[in-house]
């Protein structure tokens, strides 16, 4: 069973039509790739899924589950997590704090707990802090457990992004733009973060990108949206040389390769 | 042990209170600016809930100080007192110090409530919309208790000296000192363990970035609820406390004035900083009390102080600060924040 399955998605913004006729299936294990010009609709499609919009039409599953018209933490707590293109932190709050607070689907404690700080508050509090430790351990940011996120280097704070992310245990993880306004060198440490992240936590990744790098060297497969519809599929070296993808990309008069 | 350092210094700082009023060392004029000092952290440390930790601009916060105040006088004036509104007392009078607070608990609450009739409309939008929708909010209940004839109405309602009278007939103690002192110490431990959880850090959350706390398995709607629901829950209770004060309360005593005097202390002592309205409500109860010759002059200075704090320090005496930020050495009589 797919991970996530799409059908027959339209979506409009008044009169304008942002996504046509959207069909998809990302099956257990997949790291796929979105791409297409900019106002493509890649970022509506992401909405679409983690619950900001409804779609106008069609169905979302997820898990076999449809997750359509669910308020977005609803849709994370059942394990579909997502970054933002322009890095999100809770920038009064250290790392720490962060990746705890992104634990709320889970806390185990109410109100009334906190009031009291009974037992049960202070074992799941406990718990939550450990989670969040472990997490940083495993991704080599413990030292920065009690930095504030915008003190840290841009690679940095999109690490402890993708950390906070999977603080909600995803069973499909969406990056938008991860590779956004990072140098050469970040890149490459990226490359290899999404890779190891996948292989570690057993999960599905689907990523928007920019950066054809990162996109043709992860991704085994992409869908390139134009116009909120998809033009091609296929593994990364069928789109680079499909024609249509190019048109989209650099217009009629096109250069050869992308 | 150490962990309790604070709280025991509290109570000490109590024991001591009630006993100068006990021995009448301490003449009834201090008492009435302690308990004051009482009321008004409680007024600031819950509104900065609203406007400090989450974000928010409540501007009606005397609203739900009237809500309070007024259910805890009715409750009051119909368990212990006779002759009154509904003819005989339901309890014995001596009753009246295990209920008092019960009835305070009633007044937070139905102030709670009416936050939540308030809350659930506005936070569909966010800003602005919360500060004129708490303005009206404020409006609103002044004026239906103004028309409300069997309370009152504009005239007021009195007799709750009564009320205190009868629990130091009971037991001779400063029964309303004890009280204020005892819900003050619980409104600012029940605000620190919630702004110090990661559960109350959800406000937080929602403050500095509300679109990646929904989307980080907050649930930003309730939260915002409960935040405002305790703010205002113990803004009754602080209403209640009031009443019985002053003895006597009337709709103008819980205007947009008293609303701004509260805001005033919270934006002085720091957004987001609970030692910081603890500190600007002891400070601002104390310099009213020092600017009283100057009668109306005081309200020319004091938003002038305003204005020379927002130009200096647009964040607060204490800005999203605690004390133990500041001084170090007073974490270890602060140490919650490592569970």
């Amino acid at each position: 069973m797919p991970v996530l399955q799409m059908r027959k998605i339209n979506h409009f913004f008044g009169g304008l039509q942002a996504v046509r006729h959207f069909n998809l299936n990302i099956e257990e294990g997949e790291l796929r790739g979105l791409i297409g010009p900019n106002g493509a609709g890649k970022t509506t499609i992401f909405n679409l899924v983690s619950g900001f919009y409804r779609p106008t039409e069609g169905d979302i599953l997820f898990q076999g589950k449809p997750i359509a018209g669910l308020r977005p933490h609803q849709v994370t707590a059942r394990g579909l997590a997502r970054t933002f293109q322009n890095i999100r932190m809770w920038n009064s709050m250290t790392v720490l704090e962060n990746l705890c607070i992104s634990q709320h689907f889970d806390m185990g404690y109410g109100l009334l707990d906190t009031i009291l700080a009974n037992r049960r508050f202070v074992e799941n509090e406990k718990r939550i802090r450990k989670t969040a430790m472990e997490l940083l351990e495993i991704l080599d940011l413990r030292d920065y457990a009690n930095e504030y996120p915008k003190n840290l280097p841009y690679g940095l704070q999109r690490r402890v992004e993708i950390g906070r992310a999977l603080t909600i245990k995803p069973k499909l993880l969406l990056l938008d733009e991860p590779a956004a306004g990072m140098n050469p060198s970040d890149i490459d440490k990226l490359i290899e973060l999404i890779r190891w992240i996948r292989d570690q936590f057993k999960l599905t990744l689907w990523l928007i990108e920019h950066q054809m790098k990162v996109v043709m060297s992860v991704c085994e497969a992409i869908s390139v949206l134009d116009f909120g519809e998809i033009i091609a599929e296929g593994r990364p070296d069928e789109i680079r040389n499909n024609p249509r993808v190019i048109k989209a990309y650099l217009g009629d008069e096109g250069i050869t390769h992308a | 042990m150490q962990r309790h350092l604070a709280l025991m210094l509290y109570i000490a700082i109590c024991g001591l209170i009630v006993f100068l009023v006990k021995a009448e060392w301490i003449n009834a004029y201090i008492q009435i600016v302690i308990m004051f000092i009482g009321i008004n952290i409680m007024l600031s440390s819950s509104l900065n809930l609203v406007n400090g930790y989450m974000g928010e601009f409540s501007c009606g916060h005397a609203g739900f100080m009237a809500v309070g105040a007024y259910v805890t006088s009715i409750l009051n004036m119909w368990f212990f007192t006779k002759g009154n509104l509904f003819g005989d007392a339901l309890f014995s009078p001596s009753l009246s110090v295990i209920l008092f607070p019960v009835t305070l608990l009633i007044g937070g609450a139905c102030a709670a409530l009416i936050g939540l009739l308030v809350a659930i409309p506005s936070f569909k939008t966010r800003g602005d919309y919360l500060a004129i929708i708490t303005l009206a909010v404020n409006y609103i209940i002044k004026s239906a208790i103004e028309n409300i004839q069997t309370i009152g109405g504009a005239r007021g309602f009195m007799g709750m000296r009564k009320v205190v009278n009868a629990m130091s007939d009971t037991v001779p103690l400063p029964w309303l000192m004890i009280w204020i002192l005892v819900f003050t110490g619980l409104t600012v431990v029940v605000l620190h363990r919630f702004v110090s959880s990661t559960f109350g850090k959800g406000v937080v959350a929602v403050r500095d970035d509300e679109i990646a706390a929904e989307i980080m398995s907050v649930n930003t709607q309730r939260m915002k609820l409960i935040a405002f629901m305790l703010s205002s829950g113990l803004a009754g209770i602080a209403g209640g406390l009031f009443a019985h004060v002053l003895g006597y309360i009337n709709p103008g005593s819980f205007t947009i004035m008293k609303s701004t005097e509260i805001m005033v202390m919270v934006y002085l002592g720091g957004m987001g900083s609970l030692s910081g309205s603890v500190m600007s409500a002891i400070l601002f109860t104390v310099l009213m009390e020092f600017l009283r010759p100057l009668q109306l002059f005081k309200w020319v200075l004091i938003p002038l102080l305003l204005i020379i704090l927002m130009m200096f320090r647009p964040e607060g005496i204490m800005g999203h600060r605690e004390l133990p930020d500041m001084f170090p050495k007073l974490r270890r009589l602060f140490p919650s924040r490592e569970v």
